[in-house]
């Protein structure tokens, strides 16, 4: 096998799995204990994990950071889970303790309503934009009688 | 042969408005961001602007459910201890282990002797915390032990050291996420303790 077969066959496809499966596989928790026996409660707890931010690391979720705090709020989020309440719920509890700095995506309110409405902004800016410059561009005006003979002696060779 | 077949005829004055237009408008929003950076980047140096301000909203609220076990050399309390106070007192969160609470330890011990404190000893084995406070001195009146942490997060507490002002009635009413030294005690407990008169 060469160097690049062995790339191809081998490195290539592992390559792909990591890319795709790392995101998935980042989100575990530091100590399989940690994990909720029941998969689909484990899922949700680490949907919600997924949205708190740690508050020591600040542009990691608790799911994501080895802080002994989000450790804690990881715990909290499956009591509150096994207890059987909605993800809204947990959010919430967090929300009353550490306000929407502990949310990674922010609520929309005035004040974050430009952050939300950006993509839509940047959208139609674009829009207009491109419109403006496409209206703009002339029609060409018809060939004139020597072009069109001219024309037509260069196509009629084939 | 037509030397222009794609000429502009038409309308040059109105071109020329929308040319500067064109070239203005994304000067401007420049102009503008780099306005709002450079503020920020501003206040960030003068302190009043901090994205790592965690802003927990617990001012104005009332304490938190809770009971804290006796740690050694003092005892612990409770929501209820906090109500029934008719004079305020400050919970300063500390640990054995976190150097910023070490160094606040001299700025309690001064403010304790117009103030009571309590301490919560936030995670911290008895033993360790029993040790600082017989090493750097002893602030607190009383001393509860959260050795799991999860009193704190009932307060909004993101790190040790923090402290929470009680008004008499059980009401959060000023609270410090940093170490305290006498400047941000002047700064801003003491402006608090006037208002409501302690």
């Amino acid at each position: 096998m060469s160097g690049k077969s062995v790339f191809r066959r081998v490195l290539l496809p592992l390559l792909v799995v990591v890319s795709i499966g790392g995101p998935v596989v980042a989100l575990a928790v530091d100590d399989p204990s940690e994990m909720l026996p029941d998969p689909k409660q484990e899922a949700r707890a680490e949907a919600i994990g997924a949205q708190l931010r740690c508050l020591v690391c600040q542009n990691e979720s608790i799911e994501d950071s080895s802080a002994g705090l989000a450790r804690d709020l990881r715990k909290v989020v499956r009591e509150h889970v096994s207890a059987g309440e909605s993800n809204r719920q947990v959010i919430d509890w967090m929300v009353a303790r550490y306000g929407n700095f502990i949310r990674l995506s922010p609520p929309v309110t005035i004040a974050t309503l430009l952050l939300w409405g950006m993509p839509v902004l940047a959208l139609v800016t674009g829009l207009v934009a491109a419109l403006l410059v496409f209206r703009r561009r002339p029609q060409a005006t018809p060939l004139s009688a020597a072009e069109q003979a001219r024309l037509d002696e260069l196509t009629r060779g084939d | 042969m037509s030397d222009d077949l794609r000429s502009p005829p038409s309308g040059a004055s109105g071109d020329v408005t929308r040319r500067r237009l064109m070239m203005g408008l994304p000067l401007a929003g420049a102009a503008i961001c780099g306005v709002a950076f450079w503020k920020m980047l501003a206040g960030m140096q003068s302190g009043s602007f901090n994205p790592h301000d965690i802003n927990a909203p617990v001012t104005g609220r009332p304490v938190p459910v809770f009971t804290l076990a006796d740690q050694i050399p003092g005892t612990g309390f409770s929501t209820a201890d906090l109500r029934a106070l008719s004079k305020p007192v400050l919970i300063n969160f500390f640990a054995s282990w976190c150097i910023p609470c070490i160094a606040e330890m001299q700025a309690l011990l001064d403010l304790q002797k117009r103030l009571p404190i309590w301490g919560v000893a936030y995670k911290d084995k008895p033993d360790n915390a029993a040790g600082l406070l017989k090493h750097a001195g002893n602030p607190y009146a009383r001393i509860g032990s959260d050795r799991e942490g999860r009193v704190a997060i009932d307060w909004g507490v993101s790190g040790v050291p923090e402290s929470f002002l009680i008004a008499p009635g059980g009401t959060i009413i000023w609270h410090s996420a940093a170490g305290l030294d006498n400047d941000e005690v002047a700064a801003g407990l003491d402006g608090t303790l006037k208002r409501i008169g302690g």
